[in-house]
């Protein structure tokens, strides 16, 4: 629980830092004139393994640049700790942090049918930002024996229990619970400690579970998740994997019980803390958000629709941990398709492979940069196809159905559609180190395609999660950092979705600048054009798409609307949808190379070397 | 850049290395921690002096449970069961024993249910009509995988053995723990590990190749029954053919594959570095206990080669450099240089620009022809030498 040592409006130093998986990042924020704002930042390699295993050394080396950097005192003479609150010399008025260090929050989770139950599980396990390593149902195909193979080779932190409406199955959900106890399942960390088990199913059944189950385990029940079918309610589950995560998982990682003492706000995973600063998006723009932190172990993505919160975690797509399973799930030929030169597929292979192995390494030359581009694209585009498995409309409840739904073959599971997305979030190294800004705007309109007119923000330097959780004690603050030195405008785009010949009309769009200039522009298929158009400022336009293509009002239909701009400007995009690539390889490389030039993507002259 | 700019450059006197350098140590104290996966009982005691073989701890994990939906077979409510059950729990059964029995119509209908593995009830429930019946516990040893003394005892847990050896880390294996007699059967650092060099007398051995294994070589190993390939570099395709499967996250050691693959450099036609080339030569016929096992992420593991022995002790007190200043010998482990040994001749503390536009802290390096290059401090790492 947070106690905060000043009251929040008398606050003028607060520190933030996220511990992970291999470097921890401190961030420093101070009010001046009355406004929150982002001083500096200091990083250190994070030391929980060994030899340090002790977390707080990390933290305290990235602090201590911190100090270096600003000549403002936080760590306590001693060492043992950061100066709260502050007293006019030294100190911080606020700590808190995110972690993900040692591999997160790592979670099964079990439910009774696999579409229903188990699904509302995985996503509020998701939501507080666990990696799932498997999700179990009655109907999951497998037999009770593999299923208790499973259990006992998993080392979980935690598991959460659902199954059932209150008051609806009892047998069924007591057999899975049965299973679970019977597999006799290990916790990952310390070996002589109770697993924790979050039981969120039927209620009628807690003293059965707590018979079975409070024994052997640290049991915690929480309202069920799914009460009746029409609700899914997380939140109560969510909370308690948080409170399960500080007691009993984070007090057994190296150092942590020390950290835990020094943050006034409850340490919180760090997908979590991002998730946190996604909802501010959504929340302060009331827009439908989608977002991502494409990592180098791991892709996180998130989305806001309609206020409805969800989190995927694809574990293993990132940019250097996993950049090899990228290349296994995307196939080799996915990535390189985006290739605007020629290079061997065992020589691309090869230096993935090798990125893999040196995953602290960063491209030197362009072709190199361009390579990784291509993974990343992949990596966002596997990524968010995971998400649309995880933010599905509830099943088994009765939908109502129109006369038009009945000739189409099925109701489509997901909810996300690409044309109500309003803004594209993006976070995680490639995409804030990218050379050029209009580089990751392109990357993450390759791999998720929006259409219509979509906004893009990305991190200026990783700090999402750190205002994620500074968020949940201080949203002013947060809000006031976030928006002036995190979140960078870069820019929108206008996508028709449709498809046609190249060449063949796409969209007319007539443009009135902030100055009162007003440009007209007629796009053909397969072009993308690129508009300046600075920060902070808008543009009004009209959109005439073709007879084929829709920009969000229907097939041919005009809108009217508003663009704002950002550092890469406004991006023009008649390349249809899905994005038309020529089959034959000298055509699509010529028709890359357009698009490359045309948004001034890379060094010109370089590029042209490589080609 | 030029000589007379790099004067004027404001410089570190000394950097870390993001990439920590592999281990190729001709002689020192290597430490191995033989622990349980849950307690149990140690098997030797501090001070002991063990063969690689010697069994050190041992425990047993509980049996594998059975789910036996009793209710169900019978065709009788759960709350009903007890009263046709004819075990309890806590008994022990065999396989194929009676464990339930139910007629009805005076016999006319008859129903029994058997177990389906010997093992002890443990539990029954009235709910669920399900039985769990525990097998066997399974028993668990470890050995001392390296010849050497217990150095620790961690009761219940496990212990270290130490042993002086030379040591040498790869950057990627797969394929566990074993054993082998160290034969060089290639003539330079440069040369491919070709089928032909491998014969059925290396049965059993660790073999070192130069710069590549080829296909071929890795299906004649395994056939042979050879322990350990150690080489500079393999070929992605051809190791996911060996593997049968594509390696996506680098966590391996369980793969069996009938051998253990060690790579020193990287993928690609890789020529082994000439430092872990001419070690492994010097100790050709001695006894080797090798590990593929990888994970890069979270808790760094690195396969390696053990290589026991009793001479040039002396040498193992040689502590490592902690950073990079001028003149530490360095391998760039990047395109445009991969695999280039040099020098460090500047450390620049401003950021720099490279072609890829990036704004990164960069060092330069005398390659070994004496060319100066310019690359970023991440794609270098230390040769520990």
């Amino acid at each position: 629980m947070a106690t905060l040592k000043k009251p929040t409006e008398q606050m003028e130093f607060i520190l933030a830092t996220d511990v992970g998986s291999t470097t921890t990042k401190a961030r420093f924020f101070h009010k001046r004139g009355g406004e929150w704002r982002f001083l500096v930042a200091g990083e250190s390699p994070t030391t929980v393994e060994a030899p340090y295993e002790d977390v707080t050394l990390g933290v305290r080396n990235a602090v201590r640049e911190v100090e270096e950097l600003t000549g403002h005192r936080i760590l306590s003479p001693d060492g043992e700790g950061i100066v709260v609150p502050y007293d006019g010399k030294m100190g911080v008025d606020l700590y808190c942090t995110t972690s993900s260090a040692g591999g997160g929050l790592q979670m099964m989770v079990a439910g009774l049918i696999k579409t229903m139950t188990a699904e509302s599980a995985n996503r509020a396990a998701l939501g507080a930002g666990a990696i799932v390593m498997d999700v179990m149902a009655r109907d999951d195909g497998r037999q009770p024996y593999q299923k208790i193979q499973r259990i006992r080779s998993l080392r979980p932190d935690m598991i959460l229990l659902a199954g059932g409406t209150d008051g609806g199955a009892s047998s069924h959900v007591m057999e899975i619970a049965e299973l679970i106890k019977a597999a006799e399942p290990k916790p990952r960390l310390g070996v002589a400690y109770s697993l924790p088990i979050v039981y969120a199913g039927n209620k009628s059944l807690r003293p059965r579970i707590e018979e079975l189950m409070g024994g052997s385990f640290a049991l915690d029940m929480v309202d069920n998740l799914r009460p009746v079918l029409e609700v899914e309610n997380t939140e109560p589950a969510r909370r308690a994997v948080h409170e399960l995560f500080m007691e009993h998982v984070m007090s057994h990682a190296p150092g942590y019980t020390r950290l835990m003492k020094w943050t006034d706000v409850d340490i919180m995973p760090t997908p979590a803390g991002e998730g946190m600063a996604m909802q501010l998006i959504a929340d302060t723009f009331k827009q439908n958000v989608l977002g991502v932190g494409l990592g180098g172990a791991t892709t996180n993505v998130y989305s806001v629709f309609q206020g409805r919160f969800v989190r995927s975690v694809s574990a293993n797509l990132g940019m250097s941990y996993s950049v090899t399973n990228v290349m296994k799930e995307a196939g080799i030929g996915n990535i390189m398709r985006w290739l605007p030169f020629n290079l061997d597929e065992e020589d691309v292979s090869s230096r993935l492979m090798n990125k893999m192995i040196r995953p602290t390494t960063i491209p030197q030359t362009l072709e190199d940069l361009i390579v990784e581009h291509s993974v990343a694209r992949e990596a966002l585009r596997l990524g968010l196809e995971h998400h649309k498995t995880i933010a599905t409309r509830l099943k088994g409840i009765q939908l109502e159905r129109t006369i038009s739904d009945m000739f189409e073959q099925e109701v489509e599971e997901t909810y996300i559609k690409m044309m109500d997305v309003d803004i594209l979030a993006g976070t995680g190294g490639l995409l804030s180190h990218a050379p050029r800004r209009v580089q990751s705007m392109f990357i993450l309109t390759d791999a998720w395609q929006p259409e219509g007119i979509t906004r893009m923000f990305q991190d200026s330097v990783f700090m999402m999660p750190h205002l994620g959780v500074l968020s949940t004690v201080y949203r002013d603050a947060a809000w006031s950092v976030f928006d002036k030195d995190c979140l960078v405008r870069l820019g929108t785009i206008v996508a028709a979705a449709g498809q046609a010949q190249l060449g063949e009309p796409v969209m007319k769009i007539d443009l009135e600048m902030p100055g009162g200039e007003t440009l007209k522009e007629d796009l053909k298929f397969g072009e993308i054009k690129r508009i300046e158009l600075p920060e902070r400022q808008d543009a009004d336009v009209v959109i005439h798409p073709s007879r084929n293509f829709d920009v969000g009002e229907g097939p041919g239909k005009t809108l009217e609307g508003t663009v704002s701009g950002g550092v890469a400007g406004l991006l023009l995009d008649a390349r249809g949808r899905p994005i038309y690539l020529p089959e034959e390889e000298g055509a699509k490389k010529e028709l890359l190379l357009k698009w490359f030039k045309a948004l001034d993507l890379y060094p010109f002259e370089k590029l042209e070397e490589l080609i | 850049m030029s000589p007379e700019e790099k004067g004027e450059e404001k410089t570190s006197a000394e950097a870390h290395a993001y990439t920590p350098g592999l281990k190729v140590k001709r002689a020192m104290a290597v430490d191995k921690m033989r622990r349980l996966p849950i307690l149990g009982e140690v098997l030797v005691n501090e001070g002991d002096k063990v063969e690689h073989s010697a069994l050190v701890a041992k425990t047993e994990i509980s049996g594998d449970p059975e789910i036996v939906k009793v209710a169900m077979k019978l065709g009788v409510e759960p709350e009903d069961l007890p009263r046709y059950m004819k075990v309890e729990i806590g008994d022990k059964v065999a396989e194929g024993q009676q464990i339930a029995f139910y007629s009805a119509l005076f016999g006319l209908i008859k129903k029994e249910v058997t177990a389906p593995v010997s093992g002890t009830v443990e539990a029954l429930s009235d709910l669920t009509g399900q039985m769990i019946l525990r097998g066997e516990p399974i028993p668990i040893a470890i050995d001392a995988y390296i010849p050497g003394k217990i150095v620790e005892v961690m009761p219940r847990e496990g212990v270290v053995v130490e042993t002086n050896a030379a040591f040498i880390q790869g950057i990627f294996g797969i394929g566990g723990e074993t054993h082998g007699v160290i034969k060089v059967v290639v003539g330079s650092a440069d040369d491919e590990l070709t089928d032909d060099l491998i014969k059925p007398e290396h049965k059993g051995d660790v073999i070192v190749g130069g710069s590549m294994v080829t296909m071929e070589a890795l299906k004649k190993a395994a056939e042979i029954g050879v322990s350990c390939i150690v080489v500079g570099g393999v070929r992605h395709n051809d190791l996911t053919d060996f593997t049968g499967e594509e390696i996506g996250v680098a966590i391996t050691g369980q793969e069996e594959v009938g051998l253990t693959l060690i790579v020193t450099e990287g993928f690609g036609k890789m020529r082994i570095s000439q430092r872990t080339f001419d070690l492994l030569k010097s100790f050709e016929g001695s006894y080797a206990s090798v590990n593929g096992t990888t994970q890069i992420r979270a808790g760094v593991l690195r396969p390696e080669i053990i290589i026991p022995h009793e001479q040039f002790a002396d040498e193992a007190s040689e502590e490592l450099a902690a950073g990079m200043v001028p003149g530490t010998p360095v391998r760039i482990i990047r395109q445009p240089y991969f695999g280039a040994i040099g020098k460090v001749v500047t450390l620049p503390v401003e950021l720099q620009q490279l072609e890829s536009e990036s704004h990164v802290r960069v060092l330069t390096v005398e390659l070994e022809k004496g060319e100066v290059v310019t690359v970023p401090r991440a794609n270098v790492e230390i040769i520990e030498e």
